[in-house]
């Protein structure tokens, strides 16, 4: 159990200013700014929950996921993890707790795999059944096998990733917490780590917390979504209430062959390129089956697809909505 | 201590993956670090002695400290780039797992390429041991290791106060170079030849002198009392308040982040 | 000319950024002064007779040497070039309408010049205010300050020359240790101990080296240990190195990257 109960966080930021003379002046004065990370952020996550914790860059994600690491104390507020402060018990903490900084190593960079992983078990104490039986599961999951005996500089992108994760959860923590773990992957990898999570959270109930700005990790992984922006949380809810949320425009994409079609009211034209078309419709004006009806009577129509707003577009609206 | 030797083992194992570099630069450094040898001899071709000094005792006084210094160097490596922890999130990775920090920042970096100092010390201690007048007893071995040792933890306190330091800002760090780098390279000639003012600051304030000048007295037998035998274990204070600054600057980091 | 003057400015403004850095830098460097004039004068104290330069002389090397460490120094300058060249991304300069070895050059000098700024006049005041025999005293004349100022962007151009050639190195090891380079180009040019006190056969030698064109010689006009004559003389050896290692330099960039665009990288 999670609960972090109206947490503040602020950071005094030196402003660079541009310009000659204004490098000299600099030089003597420098003028602060005071920059409000976290602005009485609350929630709580139950156990066994999969989050997915999105917003803009520098909107205090990885504020919240160091306060909860207990790398970092806030100014004021709560945060309770399991009955522990973080930063207080912080090494009975991190015991229970397993992170993959998307962008950062935790395996060395030329030994091989196997090595740190034993390294990890030792400094985690962890005993030697636990570790076996880790190793396995994980091996197994994440199809790690030959990876073992192969040094990291020389893994690929997402075979790394794999190593990651798998030796942040060697020691079997009951949360996960994974900051962008699909960043820079290729399609096949990113897949893996998705089923990976989700597996892991269905099958040993880890709460797993995720921030990340690929939306389709969200939409395959998390129930629910934390939105924070400008250092506030602005929603807290699941995929479907978000979409709810925000509008249920549909994208209209039109080939034709011969004279373009006209739009009629309730079709905004996005965009025409010899013999396509891009259509937004506002199904609530014009329902979808009158709009391909209209459209076909006009003009020839070779193909038609519809579809719905992408978890993408969405929170591009969800942040312009809130100004973020 | 099972698990330093566990990341002793893992960086030998890495930095032995490419030998041919490792050796090349290894023997490099060697050569290298002879320069401030170079010059001293340099200068003792034109003198016989400095405050009643012989060329030999002066070397086994840059030996000592080049000695202490090594070691700190290298065992004391991730304090020594410590900003670089910093910067590339090694220290937040430290901060999640279960063990003391200190230890961490310790195992996280031993530069085995930096004992080519170390053995240009030995080599230049080699020399100067039967050459410096000293009449060698147990005692007098005792002192020696002591000045290198004691010597090696006082360097690693002024790296800890660095490192405290790093926590609150990262550029203006430089201004530690005066004791580190400094003290090395004026600890070839003992600290007392710069007169009162900087042997008193070198005595109570960082306690260099205490593991170098004093007990070099005593190996001369130019002070009889045994005091001066284990200033080297007094200096040893010093990691009192190197400790505390760092938990200080622990704290603040805790609460920026940056 | 303008982009050289754009690629100076910006780098300039990027150098200025770093004031606690400068403060430390300028402290570090007063005291490192300081403790080598201290040692310089225990041997002064055990033999007057044996100091190869006047006192005063090597009073002023050293503040001047401190004051201008980094227009001098023959390391931590300009070394993304051999990140540059390491990591492969050389190409992409390749592709730049600038000469690479000018841009080098350049880019270090820049770096060099707005370091040297920051901190050369707070270790001049310091040092020109201090008790005697701590003080820096000016030039005898003006034909002395005169030859000191036109000594200083020569060495520096020399030391650069020399850096740079040591950073090519990199096209053929791929590494990033170069420490020998710098060390025997620091103890040669004077950087440890002042070359008049190599002992004699060596110092002959050194003398001639092209390490002499750089920190040593503005130094040592500027104390008045060269003077006259021989400032000139020593002017000119300097100019003569100078354009062999910018000439070997260029050389040796032209052949490397013909190697580079032979080999496709």
């Amino acid at each position: 159990m999670i609960t972090l109960s109206n947490i503040n966080k602020t950071f005094r930021v030196a402003r660079r200013q541009a310009g000659f003379g204004r490098a000299v002046k600099a030089l003597f004065s420098r003028e602060y700014e005071l920059i409000h990370a976290l602005n009485d952020v609350s929630f709580s996550i139950k156990d066994g929950e999969m989050v997915g914790y999105i917003g803009p860059n520098g909107a205090g994600k990885s504020t919240t996921i160091k306060i909860m690491c207990g790398i970092l104390t806030p100014d004021s507020g709560e945060c309770n993890i399991d009955g522990r402060v973080p930063w207080r018990e912080r090494i009975a903490h991190v015991c229970e707790i397993g992170v993959v900084f998307g962008q950062r190593s935790q395996l060395w960079w030329d030994v091989p795999i196997i090595d740190s992983f034993e390294l990890i078990r030792d400094i985690y104490k962890t005993d030697e059944k636990t570790y076996k039986n880790s190793l396995d599961e994980l091996t197994m999951l994440l199809d790690l096998g030959e990876l073992l005996k192969t040094p990291a500089r020389s893994l690929s992108l997402g075979q790394r990733m794999r190593c990651e994760i798998a030796a942040s959860l060697l020691h079997k923590p009951k949360i996960l917490f994974l900051d962008e773990p699909t960043i820079g992957l290729d399609a096949v990898s990113k897949i893996a780590v998705r089923q990976f999570i989700k597996k892991l959270n269905t099958e040993h109930g880890t709460t797993v917390i995720l921030t990340t700005h690929d939306m389709q990790d969200i939409e395959a992984l998390t129930e629910r979504i934390l939105l924070i922006g400008k250092g506030r949380i602005l929603l807290d809810g699941s995929l479907d209430e978000l979409k709810k949320h925000s509008s249920s425009r549909k994208t209209l994409v039109v080939e034709y062959t011969g004279v373009m079609p006209t739009t009629s009211e309730g079709m905004t034209l996005k965009e025409m390129k010899d013999g396509r078309l891009i259509i937004t419709l506002d199904p609530e004006i014009l329902p979808v089956s009158d709009a391909i009806t209209h459209l076909a009577a006009e003009a020839d129509l070779t193909d038609v697809s519809v579809s719905g707003i992408t978890a993408e577009e969405m929170v591009a609206e969800l942040y312009r909505e809130y100004h973020i | 201590m099972k698990l330093y030797f566990k990341y002793f083992s893992i960086h030998l194992k890495s930095q032995m993956q490419y030998k041919a570099t490792f050796f090349l630069n290894f023997f490099g450094r060697i050569v290298m670090s002879f320069a401030t040898v170079a010059s001293v001899l340099f200068m003792f071709t034109r003198f016989n002695q400095v405050d009643g000094f012989t060329v030999s005792q002066i070397l086994l006084c840059t030996s000592v400290v080049s000695m202490a210094y090594s070691l700190a160097e290298v065992f004391a490596r991730g304090f020594d780039i410590f900003p670089r922890l910093l910067g590339n999130g090694e220290f937040d990775r430290i901060l999640v797992r279960p063990r003391g920090i200190i230890f961490q920042v310790l195992a996280s970096h031993i530069e085995f390429l930096r004992l080519g100092i170390f053995i240009q010390a030995v080599a230049v201690l080699l020399y100067a041991i039967p050459n410096s007048g000293v009449i060698w007893t147990g005692d007098k071995i005792v002192t020696l290791l002591l000045m290198i040792f004691c010597g090696a933890a006082v360097f690693f306190g002024l790296y800890i106060i660095y490192t405290s330091f790093a926590f609150f800002t990262t550029e203006g760090l430089e201004f530690m170079n005066i004791l580190t780098h400094g003290g090395r390279e004026f600890g070839r000639y003992p600290y007392v030849i710069y007169g009162d003012g900087i042997l008193k600051f070198l005595t109570y304030i960082i306690p260099l002198a205490l593991i170098q000048y004093y007990p070099l007295l005593y190996l001369l037998d130019r002070a009889q009392s045994k005091l001066y035998m284990f200033m080297p274990i007094i200096s040893l204070l010093f990691l009192i308040p190197s400790y505390s600054f760092f938990l200080i600057g622990l704290r603040r980091y805790k609460s920026t982040g940056s | 000319m303008k982009k050289y003057i754009a690629l100076f400015r910006i780098r300039f403004i990027n150098g200025l950024q770093y004031r606690a850095a400068a403060l430390a830098g300028l402290t570090t460097q007063f005291a490192w002064g300081f403790m080598e004039i201290l040692s310089f004068s225990a041997f002064y104290r055990a033999n007057p007779a044996a100091f190869p330069m006047e006192f005063s002389h090597l009073v002023s090397y050293v503040w001047i040497q401190q004051a201008f460490l980094a227009l001098f120094m023959p390391w931590g300058v300009g070394g993304n070039a051999v990140e540059t060249i390491v990591s492969g991304n050389i190409s992409y300069d390749l592709a730049r309408p600038m000469d690479i070895y000018n841009r080098w050059f350049f880019e270090t000098i820049a770096d060099r010049v707005s370091r040297a700024t920051l901190r050369c006049a707070p270790i001049l005041i310091l040092a020109s205010i201090l008790p005697l025999p701590f003080r820096m005293k000016l030039p005898s004349d003006l034909f002395q300050f005169s030859m000191f100022l036109i000594s200083v962007p020569i060495a520096m151009f020399a030391v650069t020359a020399y850096c740079l050639i040591d950073y090519m190195s990199a096209f053929y090891t791929m590494s990033r240790y170069n420490a020998i380079f710098v060390i025997v180009a620091d103890f040669f040019a004077g950087g440890y101990i002042p070359i008049p006190f190599f002992p004699e056969p060596v110092r002959k030698i050194a003398e001639l080296l092209p390490f002499a064109a750089m920190q040593n010689m503005p130094l040592r006009i500027y104390s008045g240990d060269i003077a006259g004559m021989d400032a000139v003389y020593g002017i000119g050896l300097q100019l003569f190195w100078v354009t062999v290692m910018i000439a070997f330099g260029k050389l040796l960039m032209r052949r490397s990257l013909k190697r580079i665009v032979t080999q496709g990288g």
